[in-house]
């Protein structure tokens, strides 16, 4: 479904990104992990297109993405719910879901979306009418799930949902990303927290300072020495 | 007759009414001819700043160089009507398409920055328009200024009604299409650019394409001001748009609440009229508006319209809820204080 292939980009004169290569089949959930500064969040971009890259070639569903501008590739049904939720807090929850739906024009699906959206989240039917900056960390991140899901995604990059969450709440969040896969969407999980993401994903690929240094099936990985030692603390 | 229509349709009266009492107020000398002058030029104020309020306030785009489109539609007007005869109506029209135009030119290269660096350079741009005009002296009489800009009309009689109905119809035009445009897709689209640029980029939107867009129409409609300017005040002064008049726009955008047209309006004829009757203070009037605009940033950073829950006042939802008898029980609180 994607296939990254020799991937480099820079930042200036430092090189953060050095040849990375992966793919994400269609129904899985693949997480990328690491730890701060290896370059998780900037694959992520570099495949949403928000920095531009050096080298090297995205494709996703047969498309090459270099040539796409971010919302085109968001038509194409690639959406990204970015690094730390980024909700538009001075809007209401309703709104934030209608901006998830911005690119479509099908009226009447998008209203039995609202149902779905609000049969796995039904905190958000309540606070509907409620400014977005006034839910709390856990909701705001369901809210940012939902949004995404408004806009019917293909393929689902989550960018570290369990920042800054309580261990009861990310539970919660992963357990709901599950079901938004098993529901037929394809996830590409960014995850500092590699113990839980390898829980949940059929595939990892370790990144470490701009490399991808191991992959593997996911419980392959989480009972490797290596990943142990070096990620989930002995 | 469906209830969209009903409500359109008594706005729309509502508006009429208000045009019809106030330009006969004007032509009774009610309001007296210094008034009606206030009136027409906060008017003016007024427009440009809502202009300013799209990009800067609803955009989340600082732009600190209003001033310059102001005086490109109000030069483009001025050399239509002296130079062409076109009739003062198509002519402001042009000042502002004019003005449209410059602001795509300056939006495209300008519009890839962000924040403090577009302040800068959209202040630039706003200075470059201005030296332009001291040295297009065929067209604009240079430094010396543009004398003799014919006005609406001659006639002593109906000059300050003829302003102040015109100022007062663009007004109402520029305030249905913004807050149409606000309440409309592309509107939300504007917000989410300023709310969160990466996400609204992330949902799908040209976050690009909509910057541009609004720059464009809030250049035109700034544009429109200076239009009306033009044959409104007879004289036209290349320094008339220096950065202070650009800031002045600001601040009354950042004293009406960004992002809030009535706040705009409130603070567009308040601070207009607050600047005549500070008259006799002389050169030190100028300290008044930054001093409103500490304490304001100090008690009330949300802006005039802060104290009304940030919701801007709308005619239409006022006449779609507007219930009498809500407000005759609102006057007998009693009753249900005895539950």
């Amino acid at each position: 479904m994607l296939k990254v292939k020799n991937l480099n980009v820079y930042y200036g004169n430092i090189h953060a990104l050095h040849n990375i290569s992966f793919e994400v089949n269609e129904g899985e959930i693949v997480t990328l992990i690491g730890a701060n500064g290896a370059g998780k969040t900037t694959t992520l971009h570099s495949i949403s297109r928000l920095i531009p890259i050096e080298s090297g070639e995205v494709e996703f569903l047969g498309h090459t993405l270099q040539t796409l501008w971010p919302h085109n590739i968001v038509e194409l049904g690639l959406i990204q719910v970015p690094e730390g939720r980024r909700i538009f807090s001075n809007l209401t929850v309703k709104e934030n879901l209608e901006m998830g739906a911005f690119i479509r024009k099908d009226r009447e699906q998008i209203k039995k979306d609202y149902e779905m959206i609000f049969t796995r989240f039904p905190r958000l039917k309540e606070r509907l009418r409620q400014m977005a900056g006034t839910l709390s960390g856990g909701e705001q991140q369901m809210l940012a799930i939902a949004r995404a899901l408004m806009s019917k995604p293909k393929l689902l990059l989550l960018d570290e949902p369990s920042m800054g969450l309580a261990p009861l709440l990310v539970k919660e969040i992963f357990s709901i990303i599950q079901e938004i896969n098993k529901a037929g969407t394809t996830v590409l999980l960014v995850e500092q927290n590699a113990h839980l993401a390898l829980s949940v994903a059929d595939r990892a690929y370790v990144l470490e300072t701009g490399r991808i240094v191991t992959q593997g099936s996911a419980k392959a990985l989480a009972s490797s020495e290596d990943v142990r030692k070096a990620y989930l603390g002995g | 007759m469906n209830k969209d229509r009903k409500t359109n349709l008594i706005s729309f009266l509502i508006i009429l009414f208000g045009f019809i009492l106030t330009t006969g107020l004007v032509a009774f000398r009610v309001i007296d001819e210094y008034t009606a002058q206030i009136l027409t030029i906060g008017g003016i104020n007024v427009i440009i700043a809502l202009g300013l309020n799209l990009i800067s306030g609803f955009t989340g785009q600082l732009a600190l160089g209003h001033a310059g489109f102001m005086a490109v539609g109000a030069y483009t007007t001025a050399a239509l009507i002296m130079k062409l005869n076109v009739p003062i109506f198509p002519a402001i029209l042009a000042g502002g398409l004019v003005s449209a135009v410059f602001g795509l030119l300056i939006g495209l290269p300008a519009l890839r920055l962000h924040g403090d660096y577009l302040a800068i350079v959209t202040l630039g741009f706003g200075e470059i328009i201005r030296v332009i005009m001291v040295n297009l002296s065929d067209i604009t009489g240079g430094p010396a200024g543009l004398k003799g800009i014919p006005p609406f009309t001659t006639n002593f009689f109906w000059r300050p009604v003829l302003s102040f109905a015109l100022v007062y119809i663009f007004l109402v035009l520029v305030i249905i299409i913004l807050n149409n445009l606000i309440n409309s897709s592309p509107g939300r689209a504007i917000i989410s650019i300023r709310e969160d640029e990466i996400a609204a980029n992330a949902m799908g939107i040209n976050v690009f394409y909509f910057k541009i867009f609004a720059f464009t129409l809030s250049a035109f409609i700034a544009g429109l001001g200076g239009g009306i300017y033009a044959p409104f005040f007879g004289y036209l002064n290349p320094n008339m748009f220096n950065f202070q008049k650009s800031v002045e726009f600001l601040i009354i955008v950042v004293l009406g609440g960004m992002g809030n047209i009535t706040g705009t309006v409130l603070a567009g004829f308040g601070l207009t009229y607050l600047q005549e009757i500070l008259r006799f203070l002389k050169d030190y009037r100028l300290v008044i508006y930054p001093l409103i605009l500490v304490l304001m940033m100090l008690f009330q950073p949300a802006g005039l319209m802060g104290f009304f829950g940030n919701k801007g006042f709308s005619l239409t939802r006022f006449v779609r809820e507007f219930n009498p008898k809500k407000i005759f029980r609102m006057k007998n609180p009693g009753k249900a204080g005895e539950k």
